[in-house]
């Protein structure tokens, strides 16, 4: 319990200097695009197929299990967009990002501590938190609801290609089932939720590689730790937010 | 001049410095032996505040450190430079980006003048048509004339050294040892450098403390450390199966 309390604290003292005004404005904006290319674009194929393919899942499932005449297969449409929209792009996606994108700020940041890079920046007079996580955090809240809608839209089109490529519901009726009562407020929904996930990947996987020590072992440990430590807070925070926003 | 008086440092209960008082004169190679583990690193990770000592302060040119915010603090980094061990290059950039680095951080000339600099210190540690290359296309020996070369691009006041010739033969060591002798006389700076190496004790060592178990053991200089009735200090110095013989 301690050990919690001591992380969390941690945790909030190294966000107070990460959110400090970057010392070089023209350095902050050439490594946030930096930052939107490495971690958001390069992440937008795993992103598309991962998305088409569940989208695909989702549609086939569905129409399997309407058995029923007086359900109209327009419910297929219906189903994916809702599945895809609410749920499984925000937070779905947003676990496969933690995985992704966690990882690699993590190892990438607990190296650079481990190889004295970081104390070379703090010896420059350098706010290397703020240098190095900063851009990181406000990367991926920027790209994430990118990719989120990017992954609405594949999953949608998987779903659509999956049922004319089975046959199982015609395009006139998975159409009618996307626009059925359709609320702009779950596309707010999703992308709130989607800009919160991202704080949490970005500033806890950046906590845990800014707080490595020792060498390679430790850098392993801290990448694992930074996934597994955002997912579980992905999973807690997605039911608050749920809770918050759709009750 | 760089100060240390009464410093004490411990971590988890297990007291590092004992109570360091030395001082590193301007224009002088100073060095801080002893071996591993003694604590001469932790004194210079004090020194340049990346550790807080628990008592004690630490002064440049009597400017007290220890009581520094942190904006005063950087206000001060910008006279220092300092070579870590392995180098601690940037992965991500360049050698030109490495060294340029520090002038982009904190100057505000335009990148003619910043590649000037930085093709004059590059230069100056012997390093000509290595700007393009990234810092895992270097030799040991390279990577630490980089880092030799950022640390003094921004015309630093004083220069650290953490054991600048680990990893390295004996005859790239001599060339980074003399090159840090001659910038430290060139600039007229304060240079501390940590070493178990006698090599480097005696081709620079123009004034030297031993660390033995935390404490200051011993001050001197180079010509003086031969002859040390100092038992801790000469089995320290005629420890290897070289020196010994060499005594002999």
């Amino acid at each position: 319990m301690l050990t919690v309390f001591s992380t969390t604290g941690n945790y909030v003292l190294l966000m107070q200097k990460v959110f400090s005004r970057p010392q070089k404005r023209r350095i902050f904006w050439t490594q946030l695009i930096t930052e939107i290319n490495s971690l958001g674009l390069e992440s937008l194929g795993i992103v598309a197929f991962i998305s088409a393919f569940m989208g695909a899942v989702v549609a086939i499932q569905t129409a399997y299990n309407i058995t029923s005449p007086l359900i109209p297969m327009s419910m297929v449409g219906f189903t994916v967009r809702q599945s895809v929209i609410l749920e499984f792009s925000p937070t779905v996606i947003s676990l496969i990002l933690a995985g992704k994108v966690g990882s690699r700020i993590a190892s990438e940041i607990g190296t650079m501590r481990v190889t004295e890079q970081i104390d070379a920046l703090e010896i420059m007079g350098v706010n290397s938190a703020n240098y190095l996580i900063f851009p990181k955090i406000v990367a991926s809240m920027l790209i994430n609801p990118v990719l989120i809608v990017f992954s609405m839209w594949m999953g949608i089109l998987g779903g659509w290609l999956a049922m004319v490529a089975t046959g199982l519901v015609s395009t006139n009726d998975f159409v009618q089932g996307i626009r059925i009562d359709f609320l702009g407020y779950t596309i707010f929904y999703a992308l709130t939720k989607t800009v919160f996930f991202a704080f949490l990947i970005s500033s806890i996987s950046g906590f845990y590689g800014y707080i490595t020590q020792g060498g390679a072992l430790e850098v392993g440990q801290a990448s694992t730790k930074a996934v597994v430590f955002s997912s579980v807070m992905i999973i807690l925070f997605n039911l608050v937010l749920t809770q918050l926003l759709l009750t | 001049m760089i100060e240390a008086r009464n410093i004490n440092k411990t971590f988890s209960g297990h007291h590092v410095l004992k109570d360091v008082t030395c001082a590193f004169e301007k224009g002088k190679t100073n060095l801080i032996i002893g071996e591993s583990g003694s604590g001469k690193t932790v004194l210079m990770k004090c020194l340049v505040g990346l550790f807080e000592v628990d008592t004690g302060m630490v002064a440049y040119d009597n400017r007290n450190f220890t009581t520094m915010n942190f904006e005063q603090r950087k206000t001060l980094r910008k006279e220092i430079g300092m070579l870590f061990q392995g180098g601690a290059l940037f992965d991500s950039m360049n050698v030109e980006s490495n060294v340029m680095f520090p002038l982009n951080m904190f100057t505000s000339e335009p990148l003619e003048e910043k590649r000037e600099r930085v093709n004059f210190v590059l230069k100056r540690v012997n390093l000509a048509n290595v700007s393009r290359l990234m810092p895992s296309e270097l030799s040991g020996g390279m990577r630490k004339r980089v880092a030799i070369a950022r640390a003094i691009a921004m015309k630093p006041q004083y220069l650290f050294c953490d054991e600048p010739n680990s990893g390295l033969d004996p005859q790239t060591s001599g060339v980074i040892d003399h090159l840090i002798r001659e910038i430290t006389q060139e600039y007229n700076i304060t240079t501390i450098v940590n070493t178990h190496d006698m090599n480097s004790v005696l081709s620079i060592g123009d004034s030297v403390a031993f660390i033995f178990k935390g404490q200051l053991w011993w001050n001197g200089d180079k010509e003086t450390i031969l002859h040390t009735e100092n038992p801790e200090l000469n089995e320290f110095v005629f420890g290897t199966e070289l020196t010994s013989r060499l005594k002999r």
